[in-house]
């Protein structure tokens, strides 16, 4: 314990290396190759690109809560992008695409399975570290590269990229269609590119760690469902990111080199183009053969660790565990047959239309399994409420309400009217953004003493999850009623039709409910930077959680485990086992060393 | 000078929290603060809060339906919205069905079963028969919602026209960023266009702007008239990026690709006249918007669409005048080619 305070407070790195070899400030905390550190790393580059994208989200709250006032601060703080105090329309499409760009990936992405997965994998199998550290540190340091073009391109002449985070062509292969289709967009496909990379790097490390390195006894089937999900991620993410790469390299060929693989048949700016025989519908095909897993990608790790913090905090086995990996199984395959759902309206065949509603609305199947299987879980249980199941249950709430909506989207004809309307925003910002943050919160709450040996202030997380629950619900539920009637999404400002115009108070009440919102972020962000250097020490295991990566000590050290790495015994969830002395028991207990841990469970 | 001002309170208060910071780290050290367990009074306060937001959501839910469902959308004008409407509607039920089992289930338990310390949760890893059955239900549920979908959506764009002698051609051409109608004239056929012909006189590029073409009777208007319970079949081109025909109030929405032409076959019939009824709004019209991202004035391209009856719509259209009557400069004549209908 001592050892650890010390690490901690001291900022150094020679102190206490009693484990392993010297390391310089530079290996230790910048090119660190331990998944511990690089895990650290994604998570705090992730918190800072939130933060950018949720001012950037607030800034154009603004704009569509008043359109009628004038703001003189933005001009102090975005120059020419705010001239008099109003919000410039290109601008705005800028920090729209932007917002979503980093909120989908570098936050929900990156951040999300960058963080747990580096964390936990190691850790939840009884691994010493990830299959290739060094893979790993390239995968943050794409990462990081990624991230730093992206928010640069805000700063250029022509503004950053503006096509809406979709990019579709041909709006975002001509510069002469929109500003931020010039450098912007140049430095958006850049940054995705290195983005790809980081997340392939990532992607084979942790399912090579999975698949190879679990300690003995921890078979498949005793994999926490944190574990199955990263698993499931990395694999989609492996499967569809290749996909969107291609599909941006055609996108650069056609905006730089002349060819024409996404443009025909165009006349702009009274100039008939060159480009012959493209379809941009391709382009919106190979997309969203990534844009959908991307779903996904975002929100499985989320699940996984829902699962794990509920079945923890309300000391009861998680319900249905191969009910749950099979679900996620199926989700998974489905997401690669369903993209079409996406393009029901862009004149694809109608045909071809109904087979993608047809493979869309299975995907409530598994779905609907998960959420059941979660209200089974706390259904008598004993719940302790730590901020990361009140997180827990805040995302099983939002995967209700924004799955549900799914299912009308997911109906092509009743997309033909909802289509690209706020009733979209509103859904997926529920089922994909407001959940999966959640899911993240929840980890960073539950995970947080593992990862800094400390403790983040409770009271702080209660107030962060109420106002952040209540708000995300303020902002998102009345949305569905603008798109219902008919608000197109992506829209600088609704007053030029009178019918939209008297929606004005709906959007301004939704616009208070982002500032707040953002202000508890605020709260999250205090709690966790304070907590990281002066919260209160944690113990071994402060949630009496049965999973391995609580076996090791608090302290980070080289390899995890001091000696042995510890052998696997049981499956991850033996809370509350009738006749067990404690309401948990770890992972490596074996069956036999207490009469009453001998009832084999399910596993 | 309030720049000034405001950097010097800017930093004031940053040391104000940090002192306030520091002095409640001094003051914790001399009474040594309360571990961050979880105590029985979170579990309690906690749990109670579940409940208290269940109701407060519930009523959030209601409230907000009551009050911004008179926003939504008015009944439908066209023949298949109203089977979309009904499908909605349909589909709003079930919804919400499953909303309020499965949210007052969650919060419900949350707060019921909050720790207790004389109290274990039970050990139930799993039970076949409830999974079997939550599996099915919904399989079968969704099974009939596919059908039934499906079954409007193939009504609405897989339905055989081509032996509707009475359908009314129109072209909607969308371009950064304003509408264009073009009606066939009294031939009832639309010449083909192409993108090479764009010019001032030939905003469109239709190829045989001559008088013998098949375009030349072509008419091309700033306003949508649509003529009630007329057979209604668009053509829709974009001339540069990609831009959606979204008409709200006929559930109508289909994409403008530069490169390709899309369609859409539908049948309006409630007249602009009518709906000012129904609404009760006397200044009422319906209107056609972009809804697909075009570019930074995006927001404002639209278009004016005025249903008539017979009497209006024939007034109207002979008001309007040939393209080769506006355009006294013709354009080299190609191949008389028409947009067959399909």
């Amino acid at each position: 314990m001592e050892n650890q305070a010390h690490a901690i407070e001291h900022h150094d790195a020679h102190g206490h290396d009693d484990h392993h070899h010297e390391q310089t400030f530079w290996t230790k905390y910048v090119f660190s190759t331990d998944h511990k550190m690089i895990s650290k790393q994604f998570l705090i580059t992730a918190i800072i690109m939130a933060l950018l994208a949720m001012f950037m989200s607030m800034t154009f709250r603004l704009q569509l809560g008043w359109p009628d006032s004038k703001f003189p601060f933005l001009e102090k703080i975005l120059g020419h992008w705010a001239k008099g105090g109003k919000l410039d329309p290109t601008f705005y499409l800028s920090l729209v695409t932007i917002h979503g760009t980093i909120m989908v990936f570098f936050v929900l992405t990156g951040g999300l399975s960058g963080t747990f997965a580096n964390l936990l994998i190691p850790l939840q199998v009884g691994a010493r570290d990830m299959a290739s550290g060094f893979l790993n540190m390239l995968s943050y340091w794409f990462f990081f590269g990624s991230c730093c073009v992206m928010t640069a391109s805000l700063l250029f002449e022509d503004g950053a990229a503006s096509g809406g985070w979709t990019i579709y062509p041909p709006l975002s292969a001509l510069p002469q269609a929109i500003g931020g289709s010039g450098l912007g967009m140049t430095l958006w496909l850049v940054s995705m590119v290195l983005f790809i990379g980081s997340a392939l790097l990532g992607g084979i490390n942790y399912v090579v760690t999975v698949v190879n390195m679990r300690t003995k006894g921890m078979s498949m089937t005793r994999l926490p469902l944190t574990i199955w999900s990263f698993m499931i991620t990395a694999i989609l993410g492996i499967l569809s990111f290749p996909v969107l790469f291609a599909a941006a390299l055609l996108l650069v060929f056609d905006r730089s080199f002349g060819t024409s693989f996404y443009l025909s048949d165009i006349f702009i700016n009274g100039v008939p183009l060159e480009h012959h025989g493209g379809s941009p519908i391709l382009f919106q095909h190979l997309f969203w053969f990534l844009g959908h897993p991307e779903v996904y990608i975002v929100l499985l790790p989320a699940l996984g660790i829902t699962s794990e913090v509920i079945a923890t905090q309300s000391r009861k086995p998680i319900f249905g565990y191969k009910a749950m990996i099979g679900s996620m199984l199926f989700i998974a395959f489905l997401s690669f047959v369903v993209w079409g759902h996406h393009m029901f309206i862009t004149g694809m065949n109608p045909f071809l239309g109904s087979v993608f509603v047809f493979t869309t609305l299975l995907v409530a199947i598994p779905s609907a399994v998960k959420v059941f299987n979660y209200i089974a879980t706390i259904f008598k249980g004993n719940i302790v409420y730590s901020p990361a199941i009140l997180f827990a249950i805040g995302l099983v709430s939002f995967f209700i309400s924004g799955g549900i909506t799914g299912i009308i989207l997911g109906d092509s004809a009743l997309d033909i009217p909802l289509h690209d309307t706020y009733f979209v925003v509103a859904h997926f910002h529920i089922v994909m953004g407001s959940s999966a943050i959640f899911g993240m919160f929840a980890g960073i709450y539950h995970w947080f003493p593992r990862m800094f040996g400390r403790m983040m202030n409770k009271t702080l997380g209660y107030w962060h999850f109420w106002l952040t629950l209540i708000c995300v619900y303020g902002v998102f539920f009345p949305m569905h009623f603008l798109g219902l009637a008919g608000v197109p999404r992506r829209y600088y400002a609704n007053t030029a039709y009178d019918q939209f115009d008297q929606l004005v108070n709906i959007n301004s009440m939704i616009s208070i409910f982002a500032l707040v919102a953002g202000v508890a972020q605020l709260v999250f962000v205090f709690n966790f930077f304070y907590s990281v250097f002066r919260g209160k020490k944690a113990s071994q295991n402060p949630w009496n959680s049965s999973t391995l990566e609580w076996t090791a000590p608090v302290e980070h050290i080289h390899g995890n485990w001091p000696g042995e790495i510890p052998t696997v015994y049981r499956w991850p969830y033996d809370y509350s086992k009738p006749g067990a002395e404690k309401d948990f028991i770890l992972q490596t207990v074996p069956h036999s060393e207490t009469e009453s841990s001998n009832h084999a469970g399910m596993l | 000078m309030i720049t000034f001002l405001g950097l010097i309170v800017t930093i004031l208060v940053i040391i104000a929290v940090a002192r306030i910071i520091r002095i409640l780290e001094l003051t914790a050290k001399l009474s040594p603060p309360p571990a961050e367990e979880i105590t029985d009074k979170d579990n309690n306060s906690q749990g109670n809060i579940t409940l208290v937001f269940l109701f407060l959501f519930m009523f959030f839910i209601f409230y907000t339906t009551w009050r911004y469902s008179k926003f939504i959308l008015p009944v439908s004008a066209s023949k298949h919205g109203v089977e979309i409407d009904m499908l909605m509607n349909v589909n709003y039920v079930l919804i919400f069905v499953v909303f309020f089992i499965t949210q007052i289930l969650l919060f419900y338990f949350a707060w019921k079963y909050k720790h207790n310390s004389n109290r274990r949760g039970e050990y139930i890893p799993e039970n076949h028969k409830l999974e079997l059955i939550w599996t099915i239900i919904p399989t079968i549920v969704l099974g009939g919602m596919i059908v039934y979908g499906l079954s409007v959506w193939n009504g609405i764009t897989q339905s055989d026209h081509s032996k509707e002698t009475n359908v009314q051609l129109i072209e909607l051409y969308a371009k950064q960023f304003d509408w264009t109608a073009r009606y066939p004239g009294k031939d009832n056929k639309l010449g083909s266009a192409y993108f090479m012909n764009i010019a001032p006189n030939n905003p469109l590029g239709i190829d045989s702007l001559d008088k013998h073409g098949v375009g030349c009777d072509d008419v091309l208007t700033k306003e949508l008239h649509l003529k009630v319970n007329q057979p209604t079949n668009f053509y829709i081109r974009a001339q540069d990026v990609i831009h959606s025909l979204y008409l709200p109030h006929f559930r109508l929405q289909m994409n403008a690709v530069p490169g390709m032409t899309t369609q859409f076959y539908f049948v309006p019939t409630i007249t602009t006249a009518k709906m000012r009824e129904i609404t009760k709004n006397d200044k009422f019209d319906y209107i056609l918007l972009c809804n697909k991202i075009c570019g930074a004035a995006h927001y404002t391209m639209r278009m004016k669409v005025v249903v008539d009856d017979d009497v209006q719509f024939t007034e109207w259209m002979s008001k309007q005048k040939p393209i080769v009557e506006t355009n006294v400069a013709s354009t080299t004549p190609a191949e008389g080619n028409v947009i067959a209908l399909k």
